[in-house]
Order: structure tokens, then C-alpha cells, then sequence
């Protein structure tokens, strides 16, 4: 990573740092603690998550697919659970992007990039990539070593053996994903056997690309240079919320361990931090964190871990670098004892946001109705005159039956005075009231035609409104428009 | 470029010696792939030039190997388009126009196909949405010239209207004041006579006797007693609502001193057999059939 030039710099032209340069290999070395098992932990859940959640079974009954989490683009529906959703209801999708983004805010509010030290797929998948590539090459003194030295056979072997296996991750993950798309069990029977369609494969070539060349490959470059998420994110973060810091008041100035010993015997002040350098060592982004907040920084905690387990070493106390907050810097140095605010304006609005959010989207889910039905008007002739001088609209009517079993309905005009309804291709037993079957989990398009006799006296356009009654189980839907004149 | 050395201080890179105002040009060559990728597309153009049509020529142009035409390359997806719909497109051609009508799925293709070709064929006379014009007829409606059964509509779409085919509807609305039948004046009163068939007002002074007495003696052979009309000549029906020509005074003695006699083209051997069935069952599903 390069590091910052400022403007003044710049201008004055007396710094001899390129302004350009060209990547740098990171070798980040292995660490323990708290913030790594965190990482191990949720890397687990993650992945497992993504893994396996295709294979999972939901009974819905007969005739429709049981799979938990199901996209079936090929009969437009989308499956999650006990919840299944239709085309028109694709704004459930917008609500769940709302509430994304302002859950990354309250995160961002509360503890600063926590989605892209711990969650992101690219966070996740290039941890374990790096899991690999360190217990295939070694760790990074070995790996190190290793790239300076000439190609042994040893070395060329460990190399191969990385690169395979991360390429059977990468096909894995892109195996996964297919998953999602139809029947998991019989998809990977398809696949095995070739008999898959060519879409599957494509898709699956695409991902094992992806994730090969961004977690394996291009690492932190994603970070720093792909991810606009930084850029927003330093755009919305405050003076309260906490992010990995180096808390300088208590590290500097750097001295030996011998020389602050020596100071503290003496009643004197000596900084903390040994400039062991081990916080650059293990961070996935090479940088130093001592330098302040910076856009190199995924907050991923590692370097807190290295810092803990050197100041344990040293007998001093831990987290000289941790999640703090400039204003707790500030307090410090001021002799005034440490605070935190996790309810404050901003987080409360949030909160509220996703709540509110959160209840709309329920709300809807709760309430959808499982029977509906559109209407459109014939755009021409938008009225017909028949030969007795009565006047007649057409409609397109659509009705959706959520069910999953037919069911039969009854179709009610309210409308212009006097209106009689007849739906195209059906014979009705009582004429002023047709009754039709609707298909389970499907649509059901039919021409509805109202005619009613001519009256001077009414209004050119009048409202018509179309009712439509479940008869086995009261169920009502219904939909307006305009019954029109010429 | 040349031979300086002229090293940029911020970036640390050569520079092609150049300079505007000040600004000088950092010397980044194109990154290699970069440029690999643009020898490769160059290949892939020699490769392109022998393989596909490329170089136009006086007369016509290069062909390439694979001799590859745009023409032959829509005519074999039309064919692939007729073979995808000719499963379901025998099954319009077999089933008989009720049967049509009664099986939705059978219904559903008829429309689809109906319409699209109706807006194909049809449209130009009839409107998009088949509402007609003056001259032309409603689909929509409930009058219907020559019969509005889905067999009556079936067979007009077939063979047309004084279209020149052997099977087609002949009838003509003769002219009477053209041709001397009648005088100007006994062309008024039977007009407005006319008129007060289906209701509508007619002239002051105007004798409903004679009007009577002359529409039975010239009329009534084609239009039937009482102006009811006759779907076997293609007569309309002078009693209802609806006016192919218009129904103010002026048309009307237009239309008996000139005649009418509109022309309903027959499609039958333009359009195959199973299309003109689906387009008799959309016309007819549109509402106004019998
Ligand atoms: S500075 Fe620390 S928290 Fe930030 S990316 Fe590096 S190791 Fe992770
Ligand atoms: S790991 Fe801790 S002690 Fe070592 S250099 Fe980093 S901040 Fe200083």
C-alpha cells in the first residue's frame, strides 16, 4: 500500500514518495486471539450458510418444489422458507436492499467497517484462501523465504497443491450458487452426469472464475481499489463510532522494552508500543495502523490481536490498539475516564429506519393477499355501440390464485346502472354473475366484457369495478377501472 | 521516444520530454496485456475476412469460406419458429371452431395468433383493435353484414366480399338515383323513411306513406319487410343502431342515389388454413359474435 502523499506535499514537491507504485506481494502473517476466532467463527457460519442452505428441504406440499430457498426463474417464482413470492411482488426485494443498506449504516454508526472485516464474501473468501495458501507455502517469514529464493521442485509442488485447492474452492462456491437456481438434489445428479444445462455450467465457470482471480488473486486490491464501500463509509462515519485505532496517547513515544522499563523504574513516562511492527505484520492489507484511520484499514481486528499477544509478552496491558473512538483519545489524554454512546441521534434513526422497514415489509407479508386480480382496459375500440343502442367495454381481466390448489370463483360487476358482465369462452349458469375455475399458483387471463344500456343522463366515463369472491372460502379481491361512453 | 531522461518527481517516471504550459507527459506504455489484446483482435480480423462476408466489391461483395448470408440465416430461424409452432398450430387446424372456442388453452392460442396476424392483414380496414371505420365494420359490435356465427365469420374471412372468388358473398346496394330508379325527391322521402325506421327524427312534412310505399316497391326485395335486413345478400339491418355509412340525411341519400358496394378481399390461399381459423375465433371472441 502506498502511503498517503497530502496536497501540500505535493505542491511543495519535497516529498520522495511515488505517487504511483506498483503492487506490493502482502504476505500476512498467522495470528491468534479474540478478533481471529471471531473471524474463524463467523467465516464458518458464513460459508456453511451459503454451502448448505440449497440442500436444505421445506415440505409445501404436493406439486410444489421443496427445497428451502428456491429462485425458480423458469415459473417466476422465488421460494424462501414458508414465504413465496411472484414477479409483482419483486418490491419485497427493494425492502430487503433498504434494510441492507441502512443495517450497514447502524453497523458503520456503532463500530465502524464490522461487514468488511467480517462479512463480506470477498473478506471471507480471501481469509480462507490465505488459510490455504499458509498451509500449503507456509507462513509468512516461510513464504517470504520461499519467493526470494530460486524455484525448488518443493516449492513448485506446494504451489500446485494451493493453486488446486483453490480452484476447487472457487468451483465449489460456483457450484454452490447454481444451487440456488432448481432442484439442488437433481441439479447435482444433471451436473455429475452432463446432463445439466449449459447455463449451469457457464454460471458455475463464472463464479469459480471470480472468486479464484478476487479472493486468490486480487486480495486487498479489491478493497482498496474495487469497493466503493470505503469511500461511503468515510463519508458517514462520526466522532463517536468506534474503529480499530492505535491509541497513540498511550503507545508513543515508542521505546524498547528495556528503555521503558528502565523509564517506568524511574517514575517516568514511557510509551507502550515496542515498534515490533507485528500489527503490519499480520495486516491482509500491509498497512500501519499507527498512522491513524485510514482507507487501507478493513477493521478486521487481526492487528489487535498481534498487539494483544505482545503486550501480554511484555506484561503490559492489553488493547494499546482496539475499537476506540477519537473522542475517548481525547478524554484520555484530558485525565477523564472513558465513555461510549451506542444510543445517540444517529443510531436511534437508524434503528428506527430498520424498524419501520422491518414492519412495512412484515405487514405486507402478513396481509398479502393470496387472490387477486388486475384490469385493463381495451384501448380500441375503448366502446362498443351495439345494435339495440346499449354500449359495451371490453376488459382484459388477470387473476392470480396464490393457492396451491384451484380454486372457484365468482366474478361481480359493480359498475354503470344496469351493467351485465359476460366473460369470453364461458357459459355461465346464473348470466349476471360467472363463475370460473383458477388453476392453483398460476395466473389466469380472460376478455370480460360489461355492457350496459345507453343513458344520456350519466356521466361519460363512469367507475366499474370488478369483484371477485373465492365461493369455497370467502376469500374477496377486487379492482377498478372506467366504464366508458362515446 | 527519445533519447532524454527526463524522470518526473511526484511519480517517479519517465517522462516523453514533452511539455505544455508546465504539464509534461508521463511515458506509461500501454500495459502488455493491453496490447496483446490489440494484436489479437488484428488476427482476429484476418481470420474474420476469410471466414465471414467482408469486403464489398463492385458487384456483391466477399463471401468467405462458410459462405454465410443474413437471408439464409432468417429463413432457417423462420423454419425453426414454424416447427416450434406447428405442434400446436396442427392442433387449431384439426379441432373444429366450437371446440376451439371451448378449450382454453386451444382459445388462448387462437387469440394470440388471431391477433397478431389480424394486425398483420386486417388492421389496415378494420382498425387495430378491430373497431372499424366508415365503410368499414365494427368487429366489436353485434351487426353483423353477413352473418356473425363463428361459421358465418369463418366463411367471410375465407372467401370475402365481392372479392372475385368463386364461393365469395355477392350484394349490392344498387344506385338508384344514379342509375334513374328513382327521382331526387322520391330519394329524400325514402331516406327519411329510412330514418324513422331505427327511430331517428325525420324531415318536417315528410310523407311516411309514400316513403312506406316506395321502399316496399325498391327495397324491400334486399333489406326484408320492415327493413330488418338479410344476411344472404349481405343486406344490413336498417332497424338497429348501427351505421357502416352513417345515418344523417346526407349520407343516407348518398348512399341510395350511388349504391355501396365495399370489398372484403378473400384470404383464403393467402393465409393458411389454420390462421384463418384462429382468426375467425378471435373475431368472433372479440363480443360481438353470435
Ligand atoms: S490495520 Fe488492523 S484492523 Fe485494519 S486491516 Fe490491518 S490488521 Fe485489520
Ligand atoms: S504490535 Fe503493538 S507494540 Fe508492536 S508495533 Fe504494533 S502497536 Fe506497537
Amino acid at each position: 500500500m502506498t502511503k498517503n502523499v497530502t496536497p501540500k506535499q505535493l505542491m511543495s514537491g519535497d516529498d520522495d514518495l511515488p505517487l504511483y507504485a506498483p503492487q506490493k506481494k502482502i504476505y500476512p502473517q498467522r495470528v491468534s486471539g479474540t478478533f481471529r476466532r471471531a473471524k474463524w467463527g463467523l467465516m464458518a457460519f458464513c460459508l456453511g450458510l451459503y454451502y448448505l442452505l440449497p440442500l436444505l428441504r421445506w415440505n409445501r406440499g404436493l406439486g410444489a418444489p421443496d427445497q428451502a430457498v428456491l429462485i425458480d426463474f423458469p415459473n417466476q417464482r422465488f421460494y424462501f422458507f414458508f414465504i413465496e413470492l411472484w414477479p409483482q411482488e419483486i418490491y419485497y426485494l427493494t425492502g430487503l436492499l433498504i434494510l441492507a443498506a441502512f443495517t450497514l449504516f447502524l453497523m458503520n454508526a456503532l463500530g465502524g467497517r464490522i461487514w468488511c472485516g467480517y462479512l463480506c464474501p470477498q473478506t471471507v473468501w480471501t481469509d480462507l484462501l490465505y488459510a490455504v495458501e499458509r498451509w500449503t507455502e507456509g507462513d509468512r517469514r516461510a513464504r517470504i523465504k520461499a519467493d526470494a529464493g530460486p524455484i525448488t521442485v518443493n516449492r513448485l509442488a506446494r504451489r500446485v497443491l494451493k493453486h488446486a485447492i483453490w480452484i476447487t474452492i472457487a468451483w465449489w462456491t460456483g457450484g454452490a450458487w447454481v444451487l440456488y437456481f432448481s432442484d439442488a438434489p437433481s441439479l447435482v445428479k444433471d451436473l455429475a452426469t452432463f446432463q445439466a444445462p449449459a447455463i449451469a455450467y457457464i454460471w458455475i465457470g463464472i463464479l469459480t472464475a471470480s472468486t479464484y482471480l478476487l479472493a486468490g488473486h486480487a486480495r486487498e486490491q479489491v478493497c482498496l481499489y474495487m469497493c466503493p464501500w470505503p469511500r461511503i463509509q468515510a463519508a458517514l462515519t462520526d466522532e463517536w463510532a468506534l474503529n480499530v485505532t492505535y491509541k497513540y496517547d498511550r503507545g508513543e513515544p515508542r521505546c524498547s522494552v528495556k528503555k521503558g522499563l528502565h523509564l517506568r523504574s524511574l517514575g517516568e513516562r514511557a510509551g507502550d508500543c515496542i515498534d515490533c511492527n507485528q500489527c503490519v505484520a499480520v495486516c491482509p492489507t500491509s498497512i500501519d495502523i499507527r498512522d491513524g484511520a485510514q482507507l487501507g484499514c478493513i477493521q478486521c481486528g487481526l492487528c489487535i490481536d498481534a498487539c494483544d499477544n505482545v503486550m501480554r509478552k511484555i506484561g503490559r496491558p492489553a488493547r494499546l490498539i482496539g475499537y476506540d473512538n477519537d473522542i475517548n483519545m481525547q478524554r484520555r489524554t484530558a485525565g477523564k475516564t472513558e465513555i461510549y454512546k451506542p444510543i445517540r441521534a444517529r443510531t436511534v434513526v437508524y434503528a428506527s429506519l430498520i424498524t419501520v422497514v422491518c414492519a412495512v415489509m412484515l405487514d405486507a407479508l402478513l396481509t398479502r393477499s393470496l387472490l387477486d386480480v388486475n384490469v385493463l382496459h381495451d384501448r380500441n375500440p375503448v366502446a362498443v355501440k351495439l345494435s339495440n343502442g346499449a354500449i359495451r367495454n371490453g376488459y382484459t381481466l388477470r387473476f392470480l390464485n396464490k393457492r396451491g390448489f384451484d380454486r372457484v370463483i365468482a366474478v361481480d360487476v359493480d359498475g354503470p346502472a344496469n351493467g351485465q358482465i359476460h366473460i369470453v369462452g364461458v357459459d355461465s349458469v346464473t348470466p349476471d354473475r360467472p363463475m370460473i375455475v383458477l388453476a392453483r399458483d398460476a395466473t389466469t387471463e380472460l376478455r370480460v366484457l360489461v355492457t350496459a344500456p345507453f343513458d344520456e343522463k350519466v356521466e361519460k366515463t363512469q367507475p366499474v369495478k370488478f369483484r371477485i369472491t373465492d365461493i369455497g372460502l370467502g376469500e374477496v379481491a377486487s379492482a377498478t377501472d372506467h366504464f366508458v361512453t362515446p | 521516444m527519445s533519447a532524454h531522461n527526463d524522470i518526473d518527481r511526484v511519480s517517479g517516471r519517465l517522462t516523453t520530454g514533452h511539455e505544455w504550459d508546465g504539464i509534461k507527459e508521463l511515458n506509461t506504455p500501454l500495459p502488455r496485456w493491453w496490447v496483446l489484446t490489440f494484436y489479437a483482435t488484428i488476427i482476429w480480423a484476418f481470420g474474420y475476412w476469410v471466414v465471414y462476408p467482408a469486403w464489398p466489391l463492385v458487384s456483391g461483395y466477399t463471401t468467405g469460406v462458410l459462405h454465410t448470408t443474413n437471408r439464409a440465416a432468417v429463413t432457417a430461424n423462420l423454419a425453426q419458429l414454424e416447427a416450434l409452432r406447428g405442434e400446436k398450430m396442427k392442433a387449431l387446424g384439426t379441432a373444429s371452431l366450437a371446440d376451439i372456442e371451448k378449450d382454453p388453452a386451444l382459445l388462448t392460442l387462437a387469440r394470440a395468433r388471431g391477433k397478431a396476424v389480424f394486425g398483420d392483414n386486417c388492421a389496415p380496414c378494420h382498425g387495430s383493435g378491430a373497431a372499424g371505420a366508415k365503410g368499414y365494420p365494427n368487429l366489436n359490435d353485434d351487426d353483423w353484414l353477413w352473418g356473425g356465427s363463428l361459421d358465418q365469420i369463418m366463411q367471410t374471412i375465407q372467401f370475402g366480399a365481392r372479392s372475385g372468388h368463386a364461393k365469395t358473398h355477392e350484394g349490392q346496394m344498387l344506385a338508384f338515383g344514379k342509375d334513374g330508379v328513382l327521382k331526387p325527391d322520391e330519394i329524400v322521402t325514402v331516406a327519411n323513411y329510412v330514418r324513422s325506421l331505427s327511430g331517428l327524427s325525420t324531415r318536417n312534412g315528410f310523407d311516411a306513406a309514400k316513403g312506406e310505399k316506395i321502399f316496399a316497391e325498391n327495397c324491400v326485395a334486399c333489406h326484408g319487410d320492415g327493413g330488418k335486413g338479410n344476411q344472404v345478400m349481405g343486406a344490413p339491418n336498417l332497424t338497429d343502431k348501427i351505421w357502416l355509412y352513417g345515418s344523417d340525411e346526407a349520407t343516407l341519400i348518398e348512399t341510395i342515389s350511388q349504391g355501396r358496394s365495399g370489398v372484403m378481399p378473400a384470404w383464403e390461399g393467402r393465409l393458411d388454413p389454420a390462421t384463418i381459423k384462429a382468426m375467425a375465433v378471435y373475431v368472433h371472441s372479440l363480443g360481438g359474435g353470435k
